[in-house]
């Protein structure tokens, strides 16, 4: 009697909590989701009425030029810094393989050491070095900013490859006649695609919500979109927002799902 | 071998020097900084910061916020992982994906989401008056119960994926076993189950706080102005009232606060791992 009455507690706790907490999770994004919708002019939920007339008031290039110049910029610091940690990272995390010891010890916590530095923290460091050395907050600084924050998360991506790649592989090429060169281009650099493409996804998606770090480095000019949501929703609680959330959500839905199929259900 | 094993450094040398110029540097740098008084060196800047008993309570608020943040995702990734755990492959995938939807979905929108949910016509309110719990419509805007709900969603996720993680390495057998032996479901789960646990949770709650301390706009916009926390006056220095040595000292403060926590952390969860592995 007793042993049913807590199997049943724990069932409840499992199933009845659980099940509960995995609809306090995805709600809001649902939530987000419809009321991108709304016909009306206020956050109201459930809505009055749907519309697409947040979405057209988004994509029109008069009402929300601002809102445009946001976009593109956040999108080429994104671009800029997805391109920058693969410059860095990826030799990085080859480098890596090859050495062992003590020397990898120290050498590991360092790179990764940004991933769990509060960002803000940072973002201030940075503005304080580069004021004292004569820089002014600018795109570039921020590009700067982003690939020294979020390059740690391309190296942890490529780096999981490279430790497990197996070493027989380059020596074989090496055996065969091929030149480091060729070895890299030719077996290292595609093993390791998986692992970058993984790698560009976060980079990128990080750097397009990235607050703390933009917040010191961007200019007045260089507005990026995240900074401009916050304030349009400090401002006056703008619905286009809404519409805003509805595009990015879709967004990270699509690129999630093609990523799941693309490299299987074991990422 | 040996050309292999020296071959590794100049791959290296590039994200090296990036890290040591541009993140060792500059952060060293923000420390001498927040030493920096109008005379000469001096720990002026962190005197006028912890003397003021409001910027005291601003941090003490931080660290309570964390906390919360940590017991309340705890509350709710433990029975998610159980659920993962009772679950077979398909239903585990589904779960994984749910997991890692809102984790990538962009922070402000998570906000923004919950500014609808927690707002006088958002569901919350609409519940509470439907069922007759208050007289008129209720907002959790500035608040700091709002502001911990907000956190726990955005944050959930950094709690279960280290959970998911450490189980998906656990053989079945072994609560098998243990319920074959007689063992009921709660004793199952805590005495093999939660410990098998324990080093998902440490990755987790360092996460978890890491990045409840420094959501700079979540906290902005939900907590209002009247619930501040070290972000904002950090930000406050330097935008508003341009006194970069202070807001260098609160940093440093931020950093030493979050870190010692941090640290503490890992180090019991290097000793827990120990214990486990004996």
């Amino acid at each position: 009697m007793r042993d049913a009455a807590s199997t049943f507690l724990y069932r409840a706790f499992v199933y009845g909590i659980g099940g509960l907490a995995i609809l306090y999770l995805i709600a809001p994004i649902a939530i987000a989701l419809v009321m991108s919708f709304t016909a009306g002019q206020t956050l109201q939920f459930p809505p009055q009425g749907l519309s697409l007339r947040w979405y057209a008031a988004l994509l029109d290039p008069v009402v929300s030029a601002t809102e445009h110049i946001a976009a593109f910029n956040s999108l080429k610091i994104a671009g800029l810094a997805v391109i920058g940690s693969l410059l860095f990272a990826v030799p990085a995390s080859i480098g890596m393989a090859r050495i062992r010891g003590r020397a990898a010890n120290l050498t590991e916590p360092l790179l990764l050491a940004p991933l769990v530095l509060p960002s803000l923290v940072y973002g201030l460091a940075a503005l304080v070095v580069s004021s004292l050395v004569g820089l002014r907050p600018s795109l570039w600084l921020t590009v700067a900013g982003h690939i020294v924050v979020f390059g740690p998360l391309m190296y942890r991506a490529t780096a999981v490859i490279a430790q497990g790649m197996d070493p027989s592989l380059a020596e074989a090429s090496t055996t065969l006649g091929a030149t480091p060169v060729t070895t890299l281009r030719r077996v290292i650099l595609p093993l390791l695609v998986p692992g970058i493409l993984a790698g560009a996804f976060l980079v990128f998606i990080q750097s397009l919500d990235n607050v703390s770090v933009s917040l010191f480095l961007a200019d007045a000019r260089t507005t990026v979109l995240p900074l401009r949501m916050f304030a349009m929703i400090e401002e006056s609680l703008d619905v286009r927002v809404a519409a805003m959330s509805g595009i990015l959500i879709a967004v990270t839905l699509v690129v999630v799902v093609a990523g799941r199929k693309l490299f299987g259900p074991s990422r | 071998m040996t050309t292999m094993r020296s071959s590794g450094a100049p791959y290296l040398l590039p994200m090296l020097l990036l890290s040591v110029v541009f993140f060792v540097t500059p952060l060293a740098l923000l420390v001498a900084y927040s030493f920096s008084g109008k005379a000469g060196i001096s720990l002026e800047n962190y005197s006028a910061f912890l003397g003021d008993p409001f910027n005291f309570r601003v941090l003490m608020n931080t660290v309570r916020l964390g906390v919360l943040t940590v017991i309340g995702t705890t509350l709710l990734g433990v029975p998610i992982a159980l659920l993962y755990w009772h679950s077979g492959s398909r239903t585990r995938q589904v779960i994984i994906f749910l997991s890692l939807i809102p984790m990538l979905t962009s922070n402000v929108v998570r906000t923004f989401a919950w500014i609808v949910i927690l707002g006088r016509q958002g569901p919350i309110s609409q519940a509470l008056l439907g069922l007759g719990f208050t007289g008129q419509p209720i907002s959790l805007m500035f608040t700091e119960l709002g502001l911990v709900l907000t956190m726990c969603q955005i944050d959930l996720p950094l709690i279960i994926l280290p959970l998911i993680a450490v189980l998906s390495r656990v053989n079945k057998q072994l609560t098998d076993a243990a319920e074959v032996a007689g063992a009921g479901p709660w004793r199952v789960f805590l005495t093999v189950l939660l410990p098998l646990m324990l080093p998902g949770l440490l990755a987790g709650w360092i996460l978890v706080f890491a990045s409840t301390s420094a959501s700079f706009v979540t906290q902005a916009v939900i907590g209002g102005a009247r619930n501040v926390y070290m972000p904002q006056l950090i930000y406050r220095e330097v935008g508003v009232l341009f006194d970069w040595p202070l807001a260098s000292a609160i940093a440093v403060v931020l950093l030493l606060s979050t870190g010692s926590l941090l640290l503490a952390l890992s180090a019991i969860a290097r000793h827990r791992r120990l214990v486990g592995h004996a």
